[in-house]
């Protein structure tokens, strides 16, 4: 039996309509329980229809925080005995278990949901570096072995997701007994692909973790872009490929989020005829260079990883994407009524333009300023009076 | 002018007692149902407190009713409305007054995205910043003409395939001499009227709408909705009314007349 035909509760492959977004980082690294962030997004309801939420902390587990940790789906015990075996052959596992979870009304036929802390044995490395060797080993079991997702792989972070409201969702997996100082979550609307447990959000590789509204009309061409440097799309939705572009652009091409930011959702061509030379220059080059990972079409996304979250939307903002500050706080959401709602009192509260990065950093107080990325205010306009 | 826009019709003072009602832990469905019974019992003040992003509040409703709104309401507040006059104590969501028929939006601080989404009449007043695509596809009919006052700037896209109406942009907000951020104003416009305070920038305009000079009518449709926004707000209209405008009018009626068919 394929995963689609026992998860969409609906039966159907196609309904339209938004998705949520929330995430927040507290620059102080003091950790947060679940509850904030299942009331911001459930404020959002509307936004959703069951068929999928998710969240992704970060700081998530002090204890092993030097391992991998490996959120993994199995749709069978063989399933899991398959993959318990084939970690065990790749990876050092230092401790696994089951997630632990409650049972749901309205959370129908969890796959058996389980997670690993492990590290990469060195002479199975073969030359690779430590990241690239578990890109490779997630791709590897996401694409070969039947029955078995990795959802999460990054360090002291993880993703938890499934079929169901983001209420549900945040009960079932218990989510208000983890502490966490970036969480992110998602309320999905299911629009082009179907509504399955590895169809939510969050999406991740290593610590990286997105979550999206919208949808990627260039989704073609940045997935052939990916799979030449090794990434293979196995989630039967857009979404992946941000959190695998996200990789290639800032870890391995050590790119800032800026500057992938402006790959992604790079500036239009007759904003770029009115920049500064070297900016003309820098921009032509990244398109140059990138073009195949201009993501078109209208989206919003929260992207993560170890201490830092970035909130983007499209060029011409076909999604909506709200930002807030509150002391050390920096929130962004796809509305403002579920930042107020967790925090009524916010110093700051701003509309990102269309293709202008939200970024939070551990250790840097957020404002305005520094949590915006590349300014639009750097074109020199002509400005008329008549 | 011969055409109705200018004037505003303050409600007469509610003649019954104003109703409370708590939205917290509210569907929108339920404080919907309540609201639309408020006003069938003839209920003609209705407070609203702790909302938070309910949709849709107040759509459909067809009486002079006056409704005011604590907290942060939900998207398409107002959808469909005629007649009711909504106020927002501090900031709205997207698509406030979508497809409106008349009444009054007044929102205390800012909104976000497609307020007066395809709005037909009425009047949305917002005392900060808006988002982006505001006034889009809005619409006029004979004496019918849908106003949006915007005491801050916009984000792009502004007036985006406008047919008709009327809208002011004040910039407050603004540094003097500093235009309004607000790239592609007016793109596929095709009718109606843009009007903003103080400078544009020319490099990112849309397309299809052109600089046109202020007339006298212009003046006077302006120095009515800026004294209407000053009334409503507190604010000292004289300044503004004494300031620079700059009119925006569509270049075409049909933009894309020849897009489809040669």
């Amino acid at each position: 039996m394929s995963w689609a035909a026992c998860e969409n509760r609906y039966h159907d492959d196609k309904v339209f309509d938004a998705c949520g977004l929330f995430g927040f980082i507290d620059t102080r690294g003091e950790r947060h329980d679940g509850t904030a962030i299942a009331t911001a997004i459930g404020c959002m309801a509307e936004r959703g229809n069951g068929l999928g939420a998710g969240y992704a902390a970060y700081g998530l587990y002090p204890e092993f925080h030097e391992h991998y940790a490996f959120h993994v789906m199995c749709q069978s015990d063989q399933a899991r005995s398959a993959l318990d075996d084939y970690l065990r052959r790749h990876f050092a596992v230092v401790h696994d278990e089951p997630i632990p979870h409650r049972t749901v009304p309205g959370i129908l036929d969890p796959p058996i949901l389980w997670r690993y802390f492990l590290f990469p044995l060195s002479t199975q490395m073969v030359g690779r570096s430590e990241e690239d060797y578990i890109v490779h080993q997630v791709m590897t079991i996401n694409t070969r072995l039947e029955g078995s997702l990795v959802v999460s792989s990054g360090k002291d972070m993880g993703i938890f997701k499934g079929v169901g409201h983001p209420d549900q969702i945040a009960e079932f997996y218990r989510i208000d007994e983890y502490g966490a100082y970036l969480w992110t979550a998602h309320n999905r609307f299911p629009t082009n692909t179907p509504g399955w447990w590895g169809g939510a959000h969050p999406f991740g590789l290593l610590d990286w973790s997105v979550v999206h509204n919208g949808e990627i009309s260039s989704y073609g061409i940045n997935r052939r872009y990916v799979e030449m440097y090794g990434y293979r799309c196995t989630m039967r939705t857009d979404t992946e490929v941000f959190a695998y572009a996200a990789d290639l652009l800032m870890r391995r091409h050590a790119l800032s989020p800026e500057i992938a930011a402006a790959v992604m959702a790079s500036p239009l061509w007759n904003e770029l005829e009115h920049m500064a030379p070297h900016q003309q220059a820098l921009y032509r080059a990244l398109r140059q260079t990138y073009g195949q990972l201009l993501m078109n079409g209208p989206f919003a996304i929260i992207l993560a990883r170890s201490g830092e979250m970035m909130g983007l939307a499209d060029r011409i903002r076909l999604r909506p994407l709200v930002a807030a500050i509150k002391g050390d706080l920096l929130y962004v959401s796809s509305e403002l009524s579920a930042v107020h709602l967790v925090e009524p009192r916010v110093d700051h509260v701003w509309m990102p333009q269309g293709g202008e990065p939200v970024i939070g950093r551990l250790g840097t107080r957020p404002s305005q300023s520094n949590a915006a990325g590349a300014s639009t205010a750097m074109v020199s306009q002509e400005v008329s009076r008549v | 002018m011969s055409r109705d826009v200018a004037v505003a019709r303050p409600l007469a003072p509610p003649r019954t007692e104003p109703v409370t009602v708590d939205a917290r832990g509210m569907h929108y469905r339920d404080l919907n149902a309540r609201l639309h019974e408020l006003v069938r019992q003839g209920v003609e003040s209705i407070a609203i407190t702790g909302v938070a992003g309910q949709r849709y509040l107040g759509t459909s409703v067809q009486a002079p009713v006056r409704i005011t709104i604590h907290g942060v309401p939900g998207n398409d507040l107002g959808a469909f409305m005629d007649g009711p006059y909504i106020e927002v104590l501090g900031d709205a969501q997207d698509g406030c007054g979508n497809t409106m028929n008349g009444g009054t939006i007044v929102i205390h601080r800012s909104a976000g995205d497609i307020v007066g989404h395809s709005m037909r009449g009425g009047k949305i007043l917002v005392r900060g910043n808006v988002g982006y695509r505001v006034g889009i596809h809005m619409k006029e009919y004979a004496s019918v003409r849908p106003v949006i006052v915007i005491g801050g700037t916009a984000q792009h896209f502004l007036g985006e395939y406008m047919a008709g109406g009327v809208m002011v942009v004040l910039g407050l907000g603004l540094a003097p001499g500093e235009p309004h951020p607000s790239r592609y104003v007016g793109t596929g416009m095709h009718g109606g009227v843009i009007y903003m305070r103080g400078a544009v920038s020319t490099t990112f305009l849309g397309k299809e709408v052109g600089l046109v000079p202020m007339e006298p009518e212009d003046e006077w449709l302006v120095q009515g909705l800026v004294r209407d926004f000053g009334a409503q707000f507190g604010l000292d209209p004289d300044p503004l009314i004494s300031s620079h405008y700059v009119k925006l009018a569509p270049l075409t009626r049909r933009p894309y007349g020849r897009l489809y068919a040669y």
